[in-house]
């Protein structure tokens, strides 16, 4: 199976930890993971912003790197949903296609390409779960709370199979944290205080550790937590299943 | 309502000056998102009357001129008087045309955000007609000369002590008294005399039925009917995109409007108005105001399928920390986000950005109107327009420049990260408004491409 | 002329064609269950319900809450002794602003939310369930139905100038989402469930 590892730009530059944990996680199940070395940015600050039509340099740069690959992978359910909705270039190639139906965001491969039953990790904590919007309401990770449906979770699911972790309840389990791209910033206020709002949930229910498949939105709030002096702290969910020292 | 702030952003971040406020109203909306989620799960068929709702609508959109006709001729054989208003103005100049033809100066009013989105009140006030709003939160807002904040609740900004002192000044209330039971019995006096005094009564339309011409107004207060039922003339207002083909579909949409709503299974009052009363003339005015305008763009037309419940604003984080005034309009939160640009893109360019695509909005609404997706399509419509500030049309189109040239994000991330210089919420300046609130975080010693380079390469 | 001009508009922008749907919600529930449920939401909406098995016992109740002093009117021919019987309109519907209480018959009753279908033919003056401070609604416990499809299935076989669903006492909660019964209309209401 050869897949194609697609490291969101910031957590390139910024967390490099989180993606070294998803290509380590992905070989330890089986995957030959390949990184195209000329990847950049898929896109999405820009099309979220309105600019779509300044974004087509990058999507094609998008579609050449990753064509002809078994599947996609990335660590973020945004940028894959992105690359999912909106890959179009005037091109329209055929790869474009198939790159939209291959790309995965790393929890939904593991749970329903991978197939993974078992995680040989252990994360002694107490962990609160946030729930990207993105990965959740768009690709569907997990159930949301507005619907009159079962519930499920494939990041918890795979949570689950780690050794020691304790999740904590939640006050609201799938509100947004504010983060929303540019939105951060346009909107700072109200982008401050949803962010604010939702780390002190976690923080109310005694989380050591605040995680989830998206880093932005815990980039958002870790430099809440920070800004706040707080103990608790974000790890993106590749990090606990890949299993480190802590 | 600070009137003279047209942009959410700035408008929210008067709102959010005062936190525990702030608080106080998420804490409240959130509690009428619970109070829907409980409703709508004790439905085992939710999701389902959601996808007949929805369809019933699109059905209505794609059938709308026939049904329009099929209502106004039903409505006409029913014995109601029939109106045509292109926009707001003569939607206006046709109900002060019935007052004046009927020597009538003052007029009682139930909720129709119509009427909110036409001026009314304002331009019949200004031809020397008094209107008083007969709900008690448009009541309350109304003697506080504000717009409503909610098309549901809408005084839902307001403290009970802050009433208190309203109505102690307007009603003669015990000054310092803020018992909700107390104020309520306040305004049921005042306003029972005013029932009972006024010749005419206008209420908004939930529903109109294509099939039978009737007309249905859901109120919890009965304020529509003690009007209505009262007066000698009963003017009822509604868009041109209210109608309903069937009678039997009613039986869909009441299920759904107050669950979404208020979490209620059915508001106390559901009132089907077929034929006036003896010596009664009652009017409708249907209203298009750019309706048919909106009808007809592709990505934007299913907002018309909108039923008015508020569900949208409830669960909209961004809406319960930022106020309804803060969207500028008649019609606040998400759904007012993709309805108010089809009237005027420049007036609401800031509002599809008003958002963080979270999507809830979408979950929460009975027809499945694709919130989110308008708001996202919104934006590319307003930027491609050249609707955006200069300064991020230029950066914008650096940052699509850059991150298209692998060798130029390679360069510019080795040199500190500057790629980030581009990119839209980490710009290393004091100014920034991500240092309000935030910390960046710690930068590695190494980018992941750096690593992998050296490790896997 | 706006109708013609609206119209074209609307035609010329209006979508293909989109099928309606058919609504197939099947109730698997029985009527006792019905009776049951409608019980319990009558109760969350702060109604009295009062399981009777004659007029004379509903008789009996009103004469047992009757203020001497209090104006009260009724629509049931059967319950003219205990009550001012209104059999027609002959006043300005103004006339009933002291009515204290007035007692009305529902075709039928919903039970997924409480509401009981009355239409003009039951209580003469359209404005009576709303002006009076309380109401007390009879409906036979065999015209209980579940749901609103079935409601809707009953009332296209019938005939109204007006009709209201009535689902408890006019209420807000406008000030603060704090419940106040009373907004405008009833204070109160009474269900007598006959039969």
């Amino acid at each position: 199976m050869r897949v194609a590892l697609f490291i969101p730009c910031y957590v390139d530059q910024f967390y490099p930890n989180v993606a070294i944990a998803t290509l380590e996680l992905l070989e330890k199940h089986g995957c030959t993971v390949t990184y195209p070395l000329k990847q950049t940015c898929c896109g999405q600050p820009m099309a979220n912003s309105g600019y779509e039509h300044e974004a087509e340099g990058c999507s094609m740069l998008f579609a050449e790197n990753f064509a002809g690959y078994d599947y996609i992978v990335c660590p973020s359910g945004s940028c894959t949903l992105h690359i999912k909705h909106h890959l179009h270039t005037e091109k329209n190639a055929p790869e474009e296609a198939h790159i939209r139906k291959t790309v995965y965001e790393l929890c939904e491969f593991m749970v329903d390409v991978l197939k993974v039953d078992t995680i040989n990790a252990s994360f002694p904590h107490k962990v609160g779960m946030h729930q990207s919007c993105h990965g959740q309401r768009g690709l569907h990770l997990s159930q949301m709370s507005e619907l009159n449906a079962e519930p499920y979770s494939k990041p918890g699911s795979l949570l689950a199979m780690v050794k020691d972790v304790e999740l904590i309840q939640l006050d609201r389990i799938d509100e947004c944290c504010g983060f929303g791209g540019t939105f951060c910033v346009a909107e700072e206020a109200v982008s401050g205080k949803m962010g604010k709002d939702r780390v002190a949930d976690h923080v109310r229910h005694e989380a050591e550790y605040i995680t989830g498949a998206d880093m932005s939105c815990l980039m958002h709030m870790e430099g809440i937590l920070k800004r706040q002096n707080s103990n608790t702290k974000v790890i993106h969910i590749a990090e606990i299943l890949n299993g480190i020292d802590n | 309502m600070n009137s003279t702030i047209t942009n959410h952003a700035d408008a929210a971040i008067q709102f959010n000056l005062d936190e525990p406020r702030v608080d106080w109203h998420d804490k409240t909306l959130w509690f009428i998102r619970e109070k829907r989620d409980l409703a709508s799960h004790a439905i085992p068929e939710w999701e389902q009357l959601r996808e007949y709702a929805s369809q019933i609508k699109n059905n209505v959109l794609s059938n709308l001129s026939q049904y329009l006709q099929e209502f106004e001729k039903n409505a006409i054989a029913n014995g109601v008087i029939v109106h045509w208003a292109a926009d707001a103005a003569e939607h206006n100049q046709i109900v002060h045309s019935i007052l004046k033809k009927h020597q009538i100066d003052r007029m009682v009013k139930s909720k129709s955000m119509l009427t909110e989105e036409c001026g009314l009140n304002e331009y019949l006030e200004h031809n020397g007609i008094e209107v008083i709003d007969t709900d008690l939160g448009e009541r309350i807002v109304q003697l506080a000369k504000e717009p409503p904040s909610h098309i549901v609740l809408p005084c839902i900004h307001w403290k009970k002590e802050e009433i208190g002192e309203l109505f102690h000044k307007h009603l003669g209330t015990d000054k310092g008294a803020s018992d909700p039971k107390y104020l309520t019995a306040a305004a049921r006096e005042h306003l029972r005399e005013t029932f009972l005094t006024r010749r005419a009564a206008l209420t908004g339309v939930n529903f109109a039925v294509a099939e039978t011409g009737e007309f249905v107004v859901s109120t919890n207060e009965g304020n529509a009917d003690m009007g209505a039922h009262l007066a000698d003339i009963h003017i009822a207002c509604m868009g041109i995109e209210k109608i309903i083909p069937q009678q039997q579909h009613l039986g869909v949409f009441l299920r759904l409007l107050a669950r979404s709503a208020t979490g209620q299974p059915i508001t106390t009052y559901s009132s089907h108005f077929k034929k006036p009363q003896p010596h009664q003339e009652v009017h409708i005015v249907l209203v298009d105001n750019g309706r048919s305008v909106h009808l007809g763009k592709e990505d934007f037309r299913n907002s018309l399928k909108c039923i008015r419940c508020a569900a949208c604003m409830n669960t909209c984080p961004v809406y319960r920390r930022s106020g309804g005034h803060s969207y500028h309009n008649a019609v606040a939160g998400p759904i007012g986000s993709i309805l108010t640009p089809n009237f005027d893109m420049r007036a609401n360019k800031d509002l599809p950005f008003a958002s963080t695509l979270c999507g809830s909005c979408s979950n929460v609404c009975p027809v499945k109107i694709d919130i989110h997706d308008q708001l996202y399509k919104w934006r590319q419509v307003l930027m491609k327009e050249g609707l955006g500030p200069t300064t991020k049309n230029a950066s914008m189109k650096m940052m699509g420049w850059v991150l298209s040239k692998p060798s130029l994000y390679n360069i510019s991330g080795k040199a500190a990260r500057l790629v980030l210089k581009y990119s839209p919420f980490v710009v290393s300046n004091k100014l920034n408004p991500w240092y309000k609130q935030r910390e960046m975080p710690a930068p590695p010693k190494e980018s992941f491409k750096e690593w992998y380079k050296k490790n896997r390469g | 002329m706006s109708r013609e001009q609206i119209l074209r508009e609307v035609s010329k922008n209006q979508p293909a064609e989109r099928a309606l749907p058919v609504i197939d919600i099947p109730v698997t529930t029985t009527h006792a269950e019905w009776v049951e449920a409608l019980k319990k939401r009558l109760d969350i909406l702060h109604v009295d319900v009062r399981e009777v098995t004659d007029y004379s016992a509903i008789k009996a109740i009103l004469q047992q809450q009757a203020v001497p002093q209090e104006r009260s009117v009724t629509t049931i021919v059967a319950l003219g002794d205990v009550s001012t019987y209104i059999e027609t309109v002959k006043e300005d519907a103004h006339s009933l602003e002291d009515v204290d209480w007035a007692i009305i018959p529902a075709h039928f009753g919903v039970a997924e939310n409480g509401a009981m279908w009355v239409t003009e033919s039951l209580i003469q003056y359209r404005v009576l369930p709303f002006i009076t401070q309380q109401l007390a609604i009879v409906v036979n416990r065999k015209d209980i139905v579940y749901n609103m499809h079935q409601a809707y299935e009953r009332i296209a076989e019938t005939n109204y100038d007006f009709g209201v669903f009535i689902a408890g006492p006019s209420k807000t909660a406008d000030i603060e989402q704090s419940l106040v019964l009373g907004a405008h209309g009833p204070k109160g209401m009474t269900l007598f469930l006959l039969g």
